[in-house]
């Protein structure tokens, strides 16, 4: 049981992290990071940490479900599969031994904004890695083969994932209710019927458009040394040809929302009922200066662990819930969303819970959070930066998605410092503007009567 | 939400545990590990796709890197203070190799110590022998209800006190009841060590175990136990339990029932608290920006006044039941099998021969043999894996997928035939040179990727009782094992009738679908 720990991930989900000055450090570089510009447009960010000699190598495309064609739904995820298939370089499967056999690990992952690739391997090995990653940029071997058996794999994965979990499934639809316009509607690995109908000129379509050195970012974190990174990169990296310029990332945003909506599913597998509220906000990248700073705070005082409003009141004092927290995600290229949720405990209805939680948000919107309490979440979030220097990944992860969305590495380094600006009355402000329940999604999960039982 | 080009998720069946990761609390985020977190980061998304089930089904728990030898690496990245291995990684040698440092304190409480001043924190994970195999018949789920209770008041500090100090002094302190370990850990900035420690000490030593809290975290647990009986891969869970393990305590839920839950007094977890720590069952390893003369003074306050001796209940070996089938019929998209053969003890002298047979079958996550049938080839799931399963007192190989209905009777029958390939020939030599290499080398990358789980790795070295330069020694017992041995290690395990599960639909025969 881990009751008593921090919630420090909340801290890692804003994308920051700060140098302590007061930090020894075993190299001269260490925790000094330099980006800089390959001449093909591609962008590097290179984290020294000589710990170890293990290097965290990563490729981040400024390509995501959001940004997918109209009814090509889960092509960026399908894609992202696809990307470990053969090249005319190298066969199917042949970068994955070449990492199982100096002992590394690999792999992948895609989200609304970002796909990235990633190997974890000794520093000896990092031009190897380079090589392979710069290859299957740009010289994958496409057939209709290979289509259709990854093809199924997602659709198993989507099974796996969603149609097998009835949370997953409500979820699904409760984004599709909170964005009426914006692509965040769309779940990542795609709509079932979309997927089936992927097909290689979708794929391959998808790879010419954004499978290219200007849509990238290299993410280099360990035990490597600036300039040789650079070298590494322009001889690997640096052959690729710069493709044609992206149009920007302009996708449809959301219409003034004027309704609260409600979703509903009733399933036999479910017995206890939960609910979860939802707002659309500002991200870093949309919002104005110190607003999603402002949000981050809100998130940790409402409900961002057991010493949290929500916690202390619905499952401690008042002993009503299971389960009560708040949670922000900061780091989205587009307006981002607000939750809060719960679950009821013994004899406590669900609404019970709802409205409870519903009162703290009134609380805050009218009164305001304490300094008190404001001081303790940002020097929890400042504290948990030194927690996260501890991890190489974690490390690289809050630089690629920062700047996969519309960030830079200034905005990285300085988000201790604009944590410490926000006051109390601009988290008051923020709850006051944004969680206005006139202008919400909520989702239920509920159990089948038992009748059908 | 985030996908993922591989499968760390595939098998809910296999639970946090088995995936070598810490279990979150069944209180506080269940929700959120639903997958309800839309647009979560990666390093979040990834950790946060596990099923909410609160049983597991033969587990290695928790997370258990010596006993984990078999098991996968996902997506390991690593961060970890030193080198380690340098046979086949030459250029390494130049580093300084971890220094495991052997630390007793004046009271004699012993600690294995990596200094690191490099980052200004500290991680500490203890361990005491006995956990929730140990929780009394009637009395299911007590060990795991007093392991939510240690940051809910001790000494003079009532539960909200508590949590305030812990809080100021910015320390993680969290505790989990594995089958036959009661675990500890906390992860603390070095300058604020002093309030940290005396924290610590208070909760190890003074636990109050006031009824309020009690009452809550009972209440909490059993939300938990209640969201899940309708579960269909819960249900399933607990009959496979009790189909492979019999009355066995590892049959039972580490949570405990609605019932047994109940019962359990204040009285009982304080027996249990002091019967449980006390120092001849304790083995504590320690990372970070902490030397070994401090270090020894910290020891003695948390340590040092514990009781000498435990007083536990025997726990009898137990031999899985296999050759059985289990179906649990439940309309459900997608059928999730689940097949257990024998295992081995860590103490086996074919301990890496096994381990090596099962790295080659599904341990490697992309290159593996059933991930190449199953998957590449076949695209009949998104995930599929074999893991040994290393309790101390019962082992197993298990092999877990879910697959589309329609196709699971075939895709049950590859991988049959997977196994009895692998039972019959065993690896080739490619294989076999290939996979020594990965095992030796992936060790650090897998095991020793942030302070924490250096320090996971070392309590699990004692554990095993595989001594101090075990990381020195490993290297070579895996070069050391044949072709012959894991040939034999495979005919001896997979020529077995496996027990198997099937929870989905109900399995449609196809030709060919004979047992492996």
């Amino acid at each position: 049981m881990t009751l008593g720990t921090r919630r420090l991930r909340a801290a890692l989900l804003t994308g920051a992290l700060a140098l302590m000055a007061a930090a020894p450090a075993r190299a001269a570089d260490d925790g000094q990071v330099k980006d800089f510009l390959l001449d093909n447009g591609m962008e590097v960010v290179v984290i020294p940490d000589h710990r170890a000699p293990i290097v965290t190598h990563m490729v981040w495309y400024k390509i995501g479900s959001a940004d997918e064609p109209p009814g090509k739904s889960g092509i960026a995820h399908f894609f992202e599969h696809l990307m470990f298939k053969a090249t005319t370089n190298h066969a199917a499967g042949e970068f994955d031994r070449a990492v199982s056999e100096i002992a590394g690990s690999n792999n992948a992952f895609t989200s609304y904004d970002y796909t990235a690739f990633h190997e974890t391997v000794p520093p000896s090995a990092l031009e190897q890695m380079m090589g392979f990653e710069a290859d299957r940029m740009r010289n994958l071997i496409l057939t209709d083969d290979v289509i259709k058996t990854e093809r199924d794999v997602i659709l198993e994965e989507r099974r796996s994932r969603i149609d097998s979990n009835p949370q997953a499934v409500l979820d699904e639809e409760v984004d599709a209710t909170l964005w009426q316009n914006q692509p965040y509607r769309i779940p990542v690995i795609g709509w079932m019927q979309e997927m089936e109908q992927l097909n290689r000129p979708d794929a391959k379509a998808f790879y010419d458009n954004y499978y290219r050195p200007n849509n990238a970012v290299l993410v280099v974190a360990g035990d490597v040394e600036l300039d040789a990174v650079k070298a590494m990169a322009e001889r690997t990296y640096g052959k690729v040809a710069r493709g044609p310029d992206l149009r920007p990332r302009i996708r449809p945003v959301e219409p003034e929302q004027n309704t609260k909506r409600t979703v509903t599913l009733t399933d036999a597998r479910v017995s206890v009922p939960s609910f979860s509220t939802q707002w659309v906000v500002p991200s870093y990248h949309t919002g104005k200066p110190g607003e999603a700073e402002a949000l981050d705070l809100l998130a940790e005082i409402l409900g961002g662990g057991n010493r949290s409003r929500l916690y202390q009141e619905l499952v401690v004092k008042q002993g009503i819930a299971s389960e009560a927290a708040a949670y922000f995600q900061g780091t989205m290229l587009d307006a981002t969303n607000f939750t809060v949720y719960g679950a009821p405990r013994g004899d406590a209805k669900l609404a019970d819970v709802e409205a409870a939680v519903d009162a703290e948000i009134a609380r805050i919107v009218k009164d305001g959070v304490s300094d008190d309490e404001l001081e303790r979440a940002k020097t929890r979030y400042v504290r948990s930066m030194i927690f996260a220097r501890d991890k190489q990944d974690d490390m690289a992860n809050m630089y690629g998605s920062t700047l996969a969305t519309g960030g830079n590495v200034k905005d990285v380094e300085e988000w201790p410092d604009r944590i410490r600006k926000v006051t109390a009355d601009e988290v008051k402000a923020v709850a006051a503007r944004y969680l206005v329940f006139d202008r919400s999604t909520t989702g239920y999960l509920l159990p089948q009567q038992q009748a059908g039982n | 939400m985030t996908m993922e080009h591989a499968s760390d998720f595939a098998s809910p069946l296999l639970g946090a545990e088995g995936r070598g990761e810490i279990r979150g609390s069944h209180t506080g985020g269940d929700l959120a590990k639903r997958g309800r977190m839309r647009g979560v980061p990666a390093w979040q998304g990834r950790r946060s796709v596990q099923h909410p089930s609160t049983v597991s089904a033969l587990r290695a728990d928790p997370s258990s890197p010596t006993r984990g030898e078999g098991g996968r690496v996902h997506r390991a990245f690593v961060t970890l203070c030193f080198a380690l291995f340098f046979l086949l990684l030459p250029a390494l040698a130049a580093r300084a190799e971890m220094n495991i440092q052997e630390v007793k304190s004046k009271k004699g409480v012993t600690a294995w110590l990596v200094e690191d001043h490099s980052i200004p924190l500290i991680a500490i994970r203890f361990v005491f022998d006995g956990g929730s195999a140990q929780d009394p018949a009637g009395k299911e789920g007590l060990v795991n209800l007093m392991t939510g209770l240690f940051d809910e008041g001790a000494g003079g500090l009532d539960s909200d006190a508590f949590q305030q100090k812990l809080d100021d002094a910015g320390a993680e302190m969290s505790f989990q009841a594995a089958r036959d370990g009661t675990y500890g850990t906390m992860r603390m900035l070095s300058q604020e060590k002093n309030e940290a420690f005396d924290l610590l000490k208070l909760a190890v030593n003074q636990p109050r175990f006031d009824q309020a809290p009690i009452d809550r975290i009972r209440a909490q647990v059993l939300s938990g136990i209640l969201a899940n009986e309708r579960d269909p891969n819960t249900v399933a869970q607990q009959r496979w339990l009790r189909a492979i393990y019999g009355e066995h305590p590892y049959s039972r839920s580490d949570e405990g029932t609605k019932d047994s839950l109940a019962t359990i007094t204040a009285d009982d977890i304080k027996a249990f608290h002091k019967a449980n720590f006390a120092r001849n069952g304790l083995h504590v390893a320690v990372v970070g920006d902490i030397d070994a003369a401090t270090l020894g003074g910290k020891l003695d306050e948390v340590f040092g006044d514990l009781p000498e001796r435990q007083t536990l209940a025997p726990v009898a070996d137990v031999t899985p039941r296999l050759g059985q089938q289990l179906e649990v019929n439940y309309n459900l998209p997608q059928t999730s099998l689940q097949l257990a053969w024998p295992g081995v003890k860590r103490s086996d002298p074919g301990f890496f021969a096994t381990v090596l047979m099962n790295q080659i079958l599904g341990g490697s996550t992309f290159t593996s043999r059933l991930f190449s049938e199953v998957r590449e080839k076949r695209g009949l799931a998104y995930g599929v894996s074999s893991d040994l399963v290393d309790n101390e007192h019962s082992h197993a190989l298990l092999v877990t997928t879910a697959t589309r209905s329609d196709r699971a009777a075939e895709t049950l029958s590859i991988v049959r035939q997977v196994v009895k390939d692998m039972a019959e020939n065993g690896p080739t030599e490619e294989e076999l040179a290939a996979i020594k290499k990965y095992m030796i080398g992936a060790y650090a990358i897998s095991n020793l990727d942030s302070s924490s789980s250096i320090a996971a790795t070392l309590v699990e070295l004692q554990v095993d009782n595989l001594g101090i330069d075990y990381m020195k020694r490993r290297a070579a017992l895996i070069d050391a094992v044949t072709l012959a041995d894991v040939k034999a290690a495979a005919k001896k395990l997979l020529s077995v009738d496996p027990a198997v599960m099937v929870i989905g639909p109900p399995l449609v025969q196809v030709a060919g679908d004979g047992k492996g």
